[in-house]
Parts: structure tokens; sequence; C-alpha cells
């Protein structure tokens, strides 16, 4: 895997700088449907500009490069040691050069050593398969995304939430509520429901791998999912918080079992600039073809 | 669009409402939750650092230095700002600001230190980092950088036309209310 450092660099770069196609697509459908002349619109002009700004400098699309969060799909036998410290490396460089804010700090001392790299910093997933194949996703998770995230355990009586797939809604589109356009409007749920409560986050993040224009096969989340969407552009929040016709540009829900006992509905949010890119990797490390 | 060049007087405040979009010119600081808690816990500003008439920028840059050591700012969009909430109208009272950057708007004591001192908040676009850079004509200075690090640090930017819409204005007004009380009633028909 002589080329690993040199390729995950290069994802790293991509995935700050550049937005998945299916995202773009979908802020740019944004913007011919929204009420011309409006601080709204001119909200998504704006984006669609940094959107191309950033993919021609090849510099940050926005200036938090949030979480580094490293998805791997490997065959038995991948050496997940030499990953990690290849992804260490790459994370460092890309600090160096630009691509990443010096963007992790030490939670008891505040400080910041510009590196990029500490306890949780990358973050790291493995998901051994049989097939030969190696897959690296990798998503940059934004700090202000990620504060409007929440974990509802049900029921709720105060949102009149019940264990049930209605009880689910009301508390997805409660998040939508509270999170107004804190988290950088028109975004993206991932939702998990079940799991515990670190699981059910942890799945809730990962349905934000899946495109936004595919569906899902479990026909009640399929319709949750579009249901979600539609209300939540009913809301009016719009871009930015300022009004408007897009407040969602997207909903993915996933489910796991849970106990008896637990009914939890985790929520992350991911903002516009939702940066997740992803790579094919063969038998040297080198880049075959890109996932999205 | 409505063009204001810093230090900005309280007369030009007064007279912006919300919804109105405005594009900044002249110097702007950055200051972010490290510095509101230093002020708020009794520090001083540095020396050089003067928010009279000034604008303070919620915003964490990606700066690096170039050939000749020279700081480029590379990206430098605006952060969540409510998380300054519990700091930033002493911040407005202590040191006459005219105008505070951010994103998502804020909270009931900004807004009434926005009417009783005569202060607007201007939401920029979050996440449009590159557009927002290209309006930093320079990197004029940076204080407090060993002690918060570059994200937290106070930088002096000289801006052109930076682009913001007035989400707060100091006549009581708040548009991150607005929309947050129309879209409770839109959501409670859909329930």
């Amino acid at each position: 895997m002589k080329f690993l450092q040199e390729s995950l660099l290069e994802l790293v770069r991509r995935t700050s700088a550049e937005l998945p196609d299916d995202v773009h697509r979908a802020i740019l459908a944004s913007l011919e449907r929204e009420k011309k002349e409006t601080i709204a619109e001119n909200a998504l002009k704006i984006i669609e500009r940094n959107i191309q700004l950033a993919q021609s400098k090849s510099q940050p699309i926005c200036q938090d490069t949030g979480t580094v969060v490293f998805y791997v799909d490997c065959p038995i036998g991948f050496d997940q040691a030499g990953f990690e410290q290849a992804a260490r490396e790459a994370v460092l460089t890309a600090t160096k050069r630009g691509f990443l804010r010096q963007n992790s700090v030490n939670s008891i001392t505040g400080k910041n050593d510009g590196t990029n790299l500490g306890p949780g910093a990358p973050v790291m997933h493995f998901h051994q398969h049989h097939s030969p194949e190696t897959h690296v996703r990798l998503m940059l998770k934004g700090g202000g995304c990620e504060n409007v995230g929440a974990q509802y355990s049900l029921p709720n009586e105060k949102l009149k939430a019940d264990r049930d797939l209605q009880g689910c809604r009301r508390v997805i589109l409660d998040a939508v509520l509270q999170a107004q356009g804190k988290g950088c409007s028109p975004g993206v749920l991932g939702v998990c429901i079940g799991g515990d409560r670190a699981t059910g986050y942890e799945h809730s993040k990962q349905q934000l791998l899946r495109t936004l224009d595919d569906r899902n096969p479990i026909p009640e989340l399929d319709k949750l999912e579009q249901e979600i969407v539609a209300t939540a552009n009913e809301m009016g929040i719009g871009p930015m918080g300022f009004g408007g016709r897009t407040t969602l540009l997207g909903a993915k829900i996933g489910a796991l079992n849970r106990v008896p006992a637990s009914f939890f509905v985790s929520i992350s949010y991911m903002c516009w600039a939702y940066r997740r890119q992803g790579v094919a990797l063969n038998t040297t490390g080198g880049i075959d073809k890109w996932l999205y | 669009m409505i063009e204001l060049t810093t230090p900005i007087s309280e007369q030009d405040i007064r007279r912006l409402h919300v919804g109105d979009q405005v594009g900044i010119t002249g110097i702007i600081y950055t200051g972010r939750d490290a510095v509101h808690k230093y002020l708020h816990e009794g520090g001083r500003l540095p020396e050089g650092v003067n928010f009279k008439g000034g604008v303070l920028y919620h915003c964490g840059p990606v700066m690096i230095k170039d050939e000749r050591g020279a700081w480029k700012c590379v990206a430098a969009g605006p952060t969540t700002s409510i998380r300054e909430e519990p700091y930033q109208w002493q911040v407005i009272r202590d040191y006459g600001l005219a105008g505070v950057i951010g994103k998502g708007g804020m909270g009931e004591r900004t807004l009434e230190a926005c009417r009783q001192y005569g202060c607007v908040y201007l939401h920029g676009i979050g996440g449009a980092a590159q557009v927002l850079a290209e309006c930093v004509k320079q990197v004029r200075n940076v204080y407090l950088l060993e002690k918060f690090g570059a994200p937290e640090a106070i930088w002096e930017l000289e801006v052109e036309k930076f682009p913001v819409v007035v989400t707060m204005d100091s006549h009581g007004g708040s548009l991150h209310r607005e929309v947050f009380n129309s879209s409770q009633i839109e959501l409670s028909k859909r329930l």
C-alpha cells in the first residue's frame, strides 16, 4: 500500500473543497425553487458561488473543517494499524496545507497543538467484508451542525410522542424546529430509530453516507423520510433561518434494535456544506475510483 | 445593499432594520468562544484592538503563512453565535461595538443590548468561507494567538463589501424570533 498516504491526502483535500454531486444538485434545485429577490435566495446564491470558488481554488468550502471521520470497508486481513498511521500522516499534511483548519483542541487544557491529531482525532471506523475491495469514505462534520443534533427518549410527554413511528416523526420535526438556521440550513438529517445512546448517534451519522437521491428499502422509513422533508420545508425556516422554501435537502433514517426499556431517536444534522467523499483503493493503495 | 465603513456611527446603526442587506468595508476583528469568556472574566483587550464603533466577527478562520511570512486568510465564514449569548451584551456595553457578525442569531439579552447601546446583529452566510475570505483584503494583525490558538485568536482583518443581513436591529426587531414563532405555528398545524 505504498500510495495509501497520498490517496488519503487527496481524499481529504477533495472532501474539504468539493461537494459531492448529489448535494450540489439538491442545492441548485433549492435555489431554483426559492422566492426571487429575497434574502433567502441571495443566501443560496452566495452558497452556490462559494461552492464554485472552493472547488476552483482547492480550498475549504467552510472554514470549520469539522470532525474528521473515516469509514473503512476492508477485506479480511487488512492492515488496520498501517491504515491508521497513514490516515494520521495525511491529516497532518492536509492541515499544514490549509485543507483542514487547526481544529483539534485538548478538552482539559484547551490547548490546540495545530496537528489535528490526538485522542479521538481523527475518528476511524473499520468494517470487514468478504470482498477484496477497500472502500474509504470520509466525512468532515462541522461543529455548528453537530451542536444542533439531538437525542430523544420516547415516550416524550411534552411533545406527545409515543413509542411508534408517529412519535418518531414528532421528535424529528421538533429537532428541525429547535435547530432553525443554526446548523447552516438547508441541511440534511441522519436519523436512527432505536439502538442505545452511543450506537444510536453513530448509526444516525452513518445514514449521512447515503446519497440524497437514494430511496430507503424499508417502506415505512422511506415514507417517513419523504414526509419529514416535505413538512420541514413547509415550516418556512429556510436557508440560514432567514425564512424560505427549503429547510431540509433530505432526511435519511435507519433503525437498530433496542432493548424493551429504551426507545431512542437520535438525530444528526448535516449542514448544506455536506462534505463527504469516498474512494475505492487498489492493492497498492492508489485510487481506483471515486464513490460519490 | 447598504454600504457601511468602520468605524460606524450610532446614527447609521439606528437607521438599519431587520432584513436590510449590508456590505461592510474597513476593519473587523474576529472573536469567538475563548475571547468572550476571557473578556467576561475581566481579561483586557490587547493594545491595538479597538472595538469602539467597530465590528466583531464570530469566526475562526483558516490562516496559513505565505513564503514571506505574511498571514493569508484561506477560509473565513461565521461560526454559531448563540454560544456567546451569556457574554455578548457585556462586550457590547463595555467596548461600544456597533455590530456583531455571526450566524444563527442571538437571544434576548443581546437584543436588549443592541437596543440600549445602539448595535446590530449582522448575519453572515454560514459555510460560505470562500466568498467571505475573498472579501478579506488583508490580514493586518493577530492577537492572543499563542494563548488561544489560530481559530480562537483575535484577527484584525481589512474587509471590503463583506455581505451580511441585519437579523437583529437596534429597535428590538429579531428575524430569528419571527421565524421561530412562524415555523412553530406551521409545524403545530401539521402534527
